[in-house]
């Protein structure tokens, strides 16, 4: 019997292989994630999200009667990888769509490959090149950056504040807020008064912060992503500077207040997406349902919280399972149920694409929120 | 220009800069009983931190049994390393050995990273985080563990180096070798010495820093560079010139940040490292040719 097990199984690895290839009922979908290198905060919970929806759907019976299948390949954060990988998910796996990839490098890098071969890309990258200007097969989920730079400073308008410092990181992120953030700060009117950068791994910002403090304006913008928020929130505690800090959205989860300690970002304000606060969120919020059946269903399959960088994948996967419950499963139907997506809620946001709008998110995406207490609360 | 606005730099500088010292300090004390670069000082630094946080949230010691665990912990992974990765090497050359230790340092920021995750983590600081107000300057109470913690490694170092058998013998090591080894020196020994000390003080480091700086399992590479700096600026001695080089490369950042531009921060330390080398590569305050305990 032991010699057979070797026999038997590669029959039924034929099998399987057979009937996978053979199935007529089964939707492929690509995923392009660098779940390993440094934006592997992003691919990780992006690759999981899918896996864990593409789970649910099946489980449930799949889309319109047709089983779906994940085809997920690590990028490792890496453009021509990514561009191999998109052109052998396309050639050999012959997926319907691609989710990804994960950041706006790579993803400008597979946009040709995709338009030339007619496959609908929803990238997961946050920059605004991939659907500006808008190309016909390219999507993508996450908000533009100068979404949330409007947000606060709409905010600061309010709170009658004229005049801020800019703190960004030297890393992708801080640079495009930064020159996203000027633009709008030009066009509304505000005077920047100090724009100092840090480096992604500085240790103490005490120097810069001191600038700042001499200046005296009369708020602090600051772009970046853990830990270095959380270091400058500390130091401006330790400087004693009173001044409103304003954080982006690149922070917007419990794990900042966190490292920063509750006690040193109290007050501290940023433009959230809904995911990180949707406790705080009113009752009657479209997506307050979905936001905590997302967290709770990922922490009970993965032990940790749900990340807004995995939401970008769930906004992926509804468009795609809501072109194709519409419009049908073919690339071409594909493309075209997502240009008609009409008021979909979803994690990220509520999505109404068009033909000249193929991100489809506004200033509804995102939340100004405040640390109260080590927790999130919504900012009056 | 306020006078409290050099002074807080001057503050901030000489604070991070005690950090660098420390872990410059390490570099040398290596340096001098092997002629190894130790680039993997930096990671017994992220090691220090890390164990501490699984210390505090899985053994859930206190902070001050917490300390001694991790610090004992990453001077066995020092002694591993030495035993695993540069003993065994038959007739090493500078250059193999340097390329092992910075593979050593991928392989323990590899394994840090699968055990701990890459998300960053704090750790709660000795005594509050209230400011302490200094003539218009303000620093917090972790900067003074770092500085009097620093200050006693200091005078420890001193002490050993200069008044025990084990701290003569590898500043004979340093001298020369092979001489060490014919008046009856175990020079192997001394290696392995040289690795338990420096990975202890790279981890004591790395815990008083944590609090302030955060850890994560890649904190290794900037803060070890940034040691290295030191170490260079000081002439790879063991002693008081590498802890005013490390003081200075801080007082400096902090300056550059402050008077010329924070985009020049990292880029003011490396130029002075490429000046160091170019010029002074004996170091500073190094004669030429001079020992290097």
């Amino acid at each position: 019997m032991k010699k057979m097990i070797p026999l038997l199984s590669s029959i039924c690895l034929i099998l399987i292989c057979a009937t996978a290839s053979l199935a007529s009922g089964t939707i492929k979908i690509g995923g392009l994630f660098s779940v390993t290198g440094p934006a592997s905060f992003l691919g990780e919970p992006e690759k999981k999200t899918l896996e864990m929806l593409v789970k649910e759907a099946n489980e449930k019976g799949g889309i319109n009667g047709m089983k779906l299948e994940a085809v997920i390949y690590d990028t490792g954060g890496d453009a021509t990888k990514a561009v191999q990988l998109a052109t052998k998910l396309i050639k050999d796996d012959k997926v319907s769509v691609i989710i990804g990839p994960s950041t706006t490098g790579e993803s400008m890098a597979v946009i040709p490959v995709a338009e030339k071969e007619k496959i609908p890309l929803i990238s997961c990258a946050a920059g605004i090149k991939i659907t500006d200007p808008v190309k016909q097969w390219v999507f993508k989920t996450p908000a533009n950056d100068h979404v949330a730079a409007e947000k606060i400073l709409n905010y600061m308008t309010a709170k009658k504040q004229k005049s801020f410092a800019l703190l960004t990181v030297t890393d992708g992120f801080g640079a495009s807020g930064r020159e996203q953030i000027k633009v709008l700060a030009k066009q509304k009117g505000f005077t920047i008064v100090a724009d100092e950068v840090y480096g992604p791994k500085d240790t103490d910002m005490t120097a810069q912060l001191t600038k700042i403090r001499g200046i005296k304006p009369d708020a602090i913008i600051c772009w970046g992503t853990n830990p270095g928020p959380a270091v400058i929130t500390k130091n401006v505690k330790q400087l004693g500077i009173k001044t409103p800090l304003y954080m982006s959205h690149g922070v917007a989860s419990k794990k900042y207040i966190e490292l920063a300690g509750p006690e040193s970002a109290e007050g501290v304000m940023l433009p959230a997406g809904k995911l990180a606060i949707y406790d705080a969120l009113p009752k009657g919020d479209a997506q307050y349902k979905l936001l905590k059946g997302y967290d709770q269903n990922y922490k009970k399959t993965y032990g940790v919280e749900a990340s807004t960088f995995g939401g970008y994948a769930y906004d992926a996967f509804l468009l795609v399972t809501g072109a194709i419950k519409k419009a049908g499963a073919t690339p071409e139907q594909i493309r075209n149920g997502i240009e008609q997506t009409s008021k979909l809620v979803s994690i990220s946001g509520v999505f109404t694409m068009t033909p000249k709008d193929h991100n489809g998110l506004d200033l509804s995406a995102f939340e100004m929120v405040k640390v109260l207490k080590g927790d999130w609360a919504l900012a009056k | 220009m306020e006078f409290n606005q050099i002074l807080q730099y001057t503050l901030s500088g000489l604070s991070t800069g005690a950090i660098y010292a420390l872990i410059g300090i390490g570099f040398s004390i290596i340096y001098n009983a092997t002629g190894i670069i130790n680039f993997a000082q930096g990671e017994f630094v992220m090691l220090g931190g890390l164990l501490t946080l699984s210390s505090l949230q899985l053994l859930k010691l206190p902070l001050w049994a917490a300390i001694p665990v991790s610090v004992a912990i990453s001077t066995v992974v020092g002694v591993i390393f030495e035993r695993l990765a540069i003993r065994p090497l038959r007739q090493p050359t500078p250059i193999n050995l340097v390329i092992i230790t910075i593979g050593g340092s991928i392989l323990i920021r590899g394994l840090a990273m699968l055990v701990w995750g890459k998300d960053t983590h704090a750790i709660p600081p000795f005594s509050g985080d209230t400011p302490i107000a200094i003539g218009g300057a303000t620093i917090l109470p972790q900067h003074l563990w770092i500085l009097a913690i620093t200050l006693v490694i200091i005078v420890f170092n001193k002490f050993y180096f200069y008044h025990t058998i084990s701290g003569k013998a590898m500043r004979a090591c340093a001298y020369n070798r092979r001489a060490a080894g014919l008046v009856g020196i175990d020079v192997k020994r001394m290696v392995l010495f040289s690795f338990i000390i420096s990975a202890a003080m790279g981890a004591v480091a790395g815990i008083i820093v944590a609090p302030l700086t955060m850890t994560a399992y890649d904190v290794g590479v900037m803060l070890g560079l940034k040691g290295f700096c030191a170490a260079i600026i000081g002439g790879m001695s063991s002693g008081i010139s590498t802890v005013i080089g490390g003081l200075l490369l801080g007082v400096l950042e902090s300056l550059g940040a402050g008077l010329i531009s924070s985009g020049y921060k990292d880029a003011i330390s490396f130029i002075i490292l490429l000046l160091i080398l170019f010029i002074r590569p004996q170091g500073l305050f190094g004669k030429a040719d001079s020992e290097r305990v």
